[in-house]
């Protein structure tokens, strides 16, 4: 076929996996019913031929290009690195992909795997709604049956994305149980695969959960990074940036950036940062840090650090931002930090909200709200570099969906005023 | 009372049914649902009644468990459902039962407390066994050791989807009993009928471990006790119970009832 020359294959990358039973370190594994065990073991199967069967590889490129419009910009900051008058930032634009994050790299990736396994109906579980949307549209390219678990208080948040989910096709399901928001939304999504998981394949948004999970979606998102060398390169002349910055709540945007990297002996590894939000402060105990405010347990099928008390309850995570509201960190971040390969910093609401505003006025981008966490490190971050140093920023997602959400938090700030 | 029974409470309760011409009853309750006080008479009211009683660890996340014991649990923790409440419990049932108690939980509150600390107070309230339903063998290299130390029985569970090699790892690393889940699903009172995968699991376990194999999930009266009790040594009933309270039913008749469904045939 001509449009196998038109279109070679990306190789999915080959950074060093996790041990034979999923582990990083002590991070990882299979935490969960052995119902499921089964379907894991496919799963990691069936990924692993996907992964070196140049079809699956022309197909996954073909739709990364033409549907989802990679590669994604490079765009370096110019008003915002004079303002702070520091490193040169660069913004990786994965808000200028198709759904407006960089969710859909994973989505395109796990619904294309799931066509191969012969998989009709799709689970999926969504926070911010950007990964429900993601893969109710993967799931309408693919005439692919969509069932989206959201926390009702998410739903609330996000109205406008489970409007997009269900104009693509999608069930919405809205999940009232626990504290209604992302953790409880996967609980359900995982409930759901246990009672279906013959005929069901869970498209899994972050790089949490089992094994073969973090290392699957860190493979699909790491065309992030993989991208940022190449343009790094031609932009500059050198593929590797001084310092990344990304937001984190799970982690997958983070880990698309890290991966590349992390793995690179320590003196040319550059300094990567992962932004995790810490809400009214990780002193309130009112945020989502889990590295910075948990200790090392088990969620979701994974070993990790989490959010927990001491009868092993899991702590309600909180943030202004839905897509960052998740108590736990994906266990290669969890391994990364404890290696100190990334250093997690907390970044308030407050923090971000004031970021999300000022760089929208300083750059002309509305920022997502789980990115305005990223961008407001940077501005504690560039002034501290060299001109001739380079921060790249993961610009993970665009602020439309959040604009409704920061007009009512701005109104009640300023609410005397008006 | 011979040594054999107070080391093995759960080998000898599945005896003991089987002399009876019983597959075991096998109740289970959240500790602290729906109030720490309520729940010990709600307890003794099941001991009256099964052969072995499910002690409950409520949790935050329990993705194995239905709507019915999620707010169970919810409605416990609630009302202050801790660590330490459910093994004062666990002592409290332990002073006026020799019949065996195993606490069921999930693998987050083990870690929190400290794996060899949580198996300790085991040891001093006198627990039996450990069900851990987000953790298989595979994830137990940590707490095995500590369970075999103190004679702590660890069950592990199979699935209608597990594989003959996954059963054969699960039947071999358990030590008190097998735990087979009947359906593809989570915990709750279901329809009777849905039984068809459970001989050939049972009959695949057989062929790897002499222990005893209960089935759960589902059962919720004498027909399905009935049905489950015709192909397996133990039949677990726990939402059923829940359901009952909820309702403000009598739990006392309604564990008779379950258990003349435990009759083996004859």
């Amino acid at each position: 076929m001509t449009q196998v020359l038109e279109y070679p294959a990306l190789t999915l990358p080959n950074y060093p996996q996790p041990d034979a039973r999923g582990r990083y370190a002590e991070f990882g594994g299979r935490y969960v019913p052995e119902t499921l065990i089964p379907a894991l073991q496919e799963l990691e199967r069936c990924y692993l031929e996907a992964k070196n069967d140049p079809r699956y590889l022309e197909e996954l490129d073909y739709y990364l290009r033409d549907f989802v419009g990679r590669p994604s910009i490079l765009y370096y900051a110019r008003n915002l690195t004079e303002k702070l008058g520091g490193a040169k930032i660069y913004f990786k634009r994965e808000d200028l992909n198709h759904t407006g994050a960089h969710k859909i790299n994973n989505t395109i990736g796990q619904a294309l795997l799931a066509r191969r396994m012969g998989k009709k109906r799709i689970i999926a579980e969504t926070g911010a709604g950007q990964h429900g949307v993601a893969t109710a549209t993967a799931c309408a390219l693919f005439g692919l049956e969509c069932v989206v678990y959201m926390g009702a208080e998410d739903i609330r948040r996000q109205s406008l994305n489970v409007f997009r989910m269900k104009l693509l096709g999608a069930t919405v399901i809205e999940v009232t149980s626990g504290t209604s928001t992302l953790k409880d939304a996967t609980n359900e999504a995982i409930r759901d695969w246990v009672t279906n998981v013959r005929d069901s394949f869970y498209i899994l948004g972050s790089v949490v959960g089992p094994h073969p999970y973090p290392a699957m979606v860190r493979d699909f998102q790491s065309v992030i990074g993989e991208e940022i060398k190449k343009q790094l390169l031609e932009r500059e002349g050198r593929e590797i940036p001084d310092a990344v910055v990304a937001c984190v709540g799970g982690g997958s945007n983070a880990i698309g950036v890290f991966a590349p990297f992390a793995y690179l002996p320590a003196e040319i590894r550059p300094k990567l940062y992962g932004t995790e939000a810490a809400g009214d402060g990780v002193e309130t105990g009112r945020h989502a840090a889990s590295v910075n405010g948990g200790k090392i347990g088990v969620l979701h099928g994974s070993k990790m650090y989490l959010l927990f008390d001491e009868n092993g309850q899991i702590i309600p995570a909180h943030s202004v931002s839905a897509g960052l509201d998740y108590p736990g960190i994906g266990p290669e971040h969890s391994f990364y930090a404890q290696a100190g390969i990334a250093e997690y910093v907390p970044v308030t609401d407050a923090q971000a909200l004031e970021a999300f505003q000022s760089f929208t006025r300083t750059e002309g981008i509305i920022p997502a709200l789980e990115t305005a966490h990223a961008i407001a490190f940077v501005h504690e971050l560039a002034p501290t570099m060299q001109p001739d140093q380079i921060i790249v920023v993961n610009l993970s997602g665009r602020g439309d969906k959040d604009v409704t959400e920061v007009m009512r938090l701005l109104e009640k700030v300023e609410g005397i005023s008006h | 009372m011979p040594t054999t029974l107070t080391q093995n409470r759960i080998q000898s309760a599945f005896d003991q049914a089987k002399l009876e011409g019983r597959a075991a009853f096998i109740g289970y309750l959240p500790a602290g649902y729906p109030s720490h006080n309520e729940y010990l008479q709600h307890a003794k009211t099941l001991l009256e009644h099964v052969d072995l009683l499910e002690v409950g660890m409520p949790y935050s996340d329990p993705l194995g468990d239905g709507p019915t014991i999620q707010k169970a649990g919810e409605k416990a923790l609630q009302n202050g459902a801790t660590i330490s409440s459910m093994f004062e419990s666990v002592k409290v049932l332990r002073s006026s039962s020799e019949k065996p108690l195993v606490i069921m939980t999930y693998y987050n509150p083990i870690l929190a407390w400290g794996e060899a600390r949580f198996m300790d107070d085991c040891v001093a309230s006198g627990v039996d066994g450990l069900i851990l339903p987000d953790l298989p063998p595979d994830e137990a290299d940590t707490l095995r050791p500590l369970a075999l130390e103190r004679n702590i029985k660890l069950t592990f569970l199979i699935a209608p989807t597990s594989t003959p090699e996954r059963i054969e790892i699960v039947a071999l690393a358990c030590t008190g009993f097998v735990y087979a889940v009947s359906v593809t699903g989570v915990t709750g009172a279901r329809a009777t009928g849905a039984l068809h995968e459970v001989p050939a699991m049972l009959e695949r376990a057989r062929m790897h471990t002499t222990l005893p194999i209960a089935v759960g999930f589902g059962v919720s009266n004498r027909e399905s006790a009935q049905a489950v009790a015709d192909v397996a040594d133990g039949v677990v009933v726990g939402s059923a119970f829940i359901n009952t309270l909820e309702r403000g039913g009598d739990l006392g008749a309604l564990a008779l009832e379950i258990k003349q469904g435990t009759r083996k045939p004859s």
